[in-house]
């Protein structure tokens, strides 16, 4: 697919920022903390479904009165869950927001001239 | 009338009280997206509200929107008939949005307009994947509509007594009739108004029942999952994993592509990630995220007391009994616990639920039909936009009617199954081409069609090669109803009931090697452009009201 003329122009303006320093270095601080949470839930959520699928009697010890360590690992899903969506969020409003937010006004200023 | 008398006769409650109650909510819901639809003039009003809701109100919105009548009637029912393997779903469908929070919220929101055919339109700039998206975001919704019609489906039948098969069929369209009606009348706007009332009742009236069970249970965890074991003629099984999924190793296998299905499904879905437009900001669509993860989380918790409550006081053989079966069990145990009262609250937000649902995928489908396919692919962008909110109306309507067709002839299998199967739709054929066009340079259009189209035709061909649409022999673990009853009809020749697991690394690869074998050179400038703009916001769709 090739650009038109004024596309092109438009978008090799995007190509500098791309390959500036800055933008790198946002890419890499958003990979540095997305990248490892996806692959710790991911791991931990697939750890749960083959122990439950091939681990069931392991599931069922009970750990008090008829709570079991199913449910027990179950509901450790959901806290995993709520402590990443916290983590992440504190992290992005004040690491990422300010970098993202640095590099916007940048391109929109330069747009005007 | 005792409890066990009126459910023999198939009816819980008296239907008059229930239809009273549903009328009421019923009439409160249509005020509701009147008055809040206001002008409805631009396609971005009609598509995303003018993109002026805040995080919050759209976190609680999108809750509206996912917390399906698969959720609330579906997996509670799954797990007062087979115990603990109903709480899998509740953790998959959680789970997955992190994937939504992580790396698709913001940068959709800052490089689409309102499909996410947009945002590979952006990157890729070829009709035909815009064609694909478009094709594939309408089978999603019509897979997840189906479901969400045929929980209306059972819901009325068990609630107002209608048992007549042409009676129901009546009630279904019915259903169709209002929800075209909150799209035609309320556009986004409207829906989300709807969605946020509906969440707010749904979360309320699960916690009101969760706090009632609890306490007939002394407030004891433990003591509930005695009573609800001893409840129930699998006994202490249903405490533990494998009663539905742990049977053989088919059924083990089953129970993972599940799992894969409903972790990556979430993040493909287009009704969800549509509302993601109606914000102003990337920031605001993270919030909403955020706002949705607690939401969706508190009430998953909630199913889990409502589906072994369920167990415990209504029991499994009444369960099986009543029209509906495993969908009926939280309505049946709202009877059991508040009678008559308590029981047509329950099902008129049940009713609110699919109601606000199916709107919500009535309008995805409508937009994505409009914006890419009528004016994106037949008039090449060039539509005028009055015209494209037009065609998107009257879609809504042709889509209305489909559905209550199609719920005519789903109504009797599991809700919470049926979406699990539209989940691995979204993982398969929209997922993969979000994430590639989002992050990996060498991605291109042809790999973006064998990824759309190889995933979207893999997931529905094996699903009508499995045992739910085939007829089959003998129930292999965690079988469902097949569509096909005649055992002697049988070409299953896949054996799993989910086809995540096979479609959904089949998509992936697709869309690997689509790209890798393309002869036409990638642009860089197009993935510059893709990156800075979802990384930083530049240039993304304005507020109407900023």
């Amino acid at each position: 697919m090739s650009l038109t003329q004024s596309e092109r122009g438009n978008v090799s303006g995007y190509e500098v920022v791309h390959a500036s320093r800055e933008f790198r270095t946002l890419r890499r601080h958003l990979g540095s903390f997305v990248v490892p949470a996806i692959v710790l839930f991911l791991g931990w959520y697939f750890l749960y479904v083959i122990l439950a699928a091939f681990a069931p009697g392991f599931m069922r010890i009970t750990v008090a009165g008829e709570v079991n360590i199913g449910l027990c690992f179950g509901a450790l899903q959901f806290v995993s869950t709520f402590v990443i969506t916290i983590v992440y969020r504190r992290w992005a409003r004040r690491r990422l927001d300010p970098q993202a937010d640095r590099l916007r006004q940048r391109l929109e200023v330069g747009r005007k001239h | 009338m005792t409890a066990a008398g009126s459910i023999a006769a198939g009816v819980v409650g008296t239907p008059a009280v229930n239809i009273a109650i549903f009328a009421f909510f019923v009439l409160a819901t249509l005020i509701i997206a009147v008055s809040a639809a206001g002008q409805n003039r631009t396609a971005t009003d009609y598509y995303a509200g003018g993109r002026a809701f805040t995080g919050p109100q759209n976190g609680i919105a999108i809750g509206g929107d996912y917390l399906s009548a698969a959720s609330f009637l579906g997996i509670a029912g799954i797990i007062a008939l087979n115990g603990y393997d109903g709480f899998l779903y509740s953790i998959g469908f959680l789970v997955g949005w992190l994937l939504v929070l992580l790396l698709v919220a913001g940068p959709l929101r800052n490089t689409g307009r309102y499909t996410t055919a947009d945002v590979l339109d952006l990157r890729l700039k070829a009709t035909p994947v815009r064609a694909a998206a478009a094709v594939s975001t309408l089978t999603v919704s019509l897979f997840y509509l189906l479901a969400q019609m045929a929980g209306a489906g059972s819901l009325v039948s068990l609630l107002l007594g209608v048992r007549s098969s042409q009676g129901q069929d009546l009630t279904l369209a019915v259903v169709g009739l209002l929800m075209i009606f909150y799209v035609l009348v309320g556009g986004m706007k409207g829906t989300t108004w709807v969605q946020i009332v509906k969440a707010v009742l749904l979360l309320t009236c699960a916690a009101v029942t969760t706090f009632w069970v609890m306490a007939r249970a002394g407030f004891s965890l433990s003591a509930l999952l005695r009573h609800a074991a001893a409840a129930s003629p699998a006994g202490q099984a249903v405490l533990g994993p494998g009663l539905l999924y742990g049977v053989n190793t088919v059924s083990k296998f089953n129970f993972i592509s599940l799992s894969l299905a409903l972790v990556l499904g979430v993040a493909g879905l287009p009704h969800v990630l549509m509302r993601l437009y109606t914000v102003p900001n990337a920031r605001e669509a993270r919030r909403s995220v955020v706002w949705t993860i607690s939401l969706v989380g508190l009430f998953y918790l909630f199913t889990l007391v409502l589906g072994y409550g369920a167990m415990w006081l209504v029991g499994a053989s009444q369960i099986e009994a009543a029209p509906g079966k495993d969908n009926s069990a939280v309505p049946l145990l709202a009877y059991n616990l508040g009678g008559t009262l308590l029981l047509g609250i329950v099902a008129a937000v049940a009713f609110a639920t699919i109601l606000a649902v199916v709107a919500g995928l009535t309008i995805t489908a409508s937009a994505s039909f409009a914006h890419d396919v009528y004016s994106g692919v037949l008039r090449r962008g060039e539509a005028d936009p009055g015209q494209e909110v037009r065609v998107a109306r009257v879609t809504a309507v042709v889509i209305g009617t489909v559905a209550v067709i199609g719920g005519i002839y789903a109504k009797d299998v599991d809700v919470a199954f049926l979406v699990a199967l539209a989940f691995a739709i979204a993982a398969s054929a929209n997922l993969p081409s979000i994430l590639y066009s989002l992050f990996w340079p060498r991605f291109t259009a042809r790999g973006a069609l064998w990824s759309i189209y190889g995933g979207l035709i893999s997931s529905v061909g094996l699903i009508i090669f499995s045992p739910v649409v085939s007829g089959h022999p003998s129930a292999a673990g965690g079988a469902v109803p097949s569509l096909i009853g005649d055992p002697h009809i049988n070409f299953a020749f896949f054996p799993l009931d989910n086809p995540g697991i096979v479609s959904i690394p089949l998509a992936f690869f697709l869309g690997w090697l689509g790209s890798v074998t393309d002869l036409h050179p990638v642009d860089p400038a197009r993935f510059a452009r893709m990156q800075v703009r979802a990384l930083t916001g530049v240039g993304a769709e304005r507020s109407s009201r900023s």
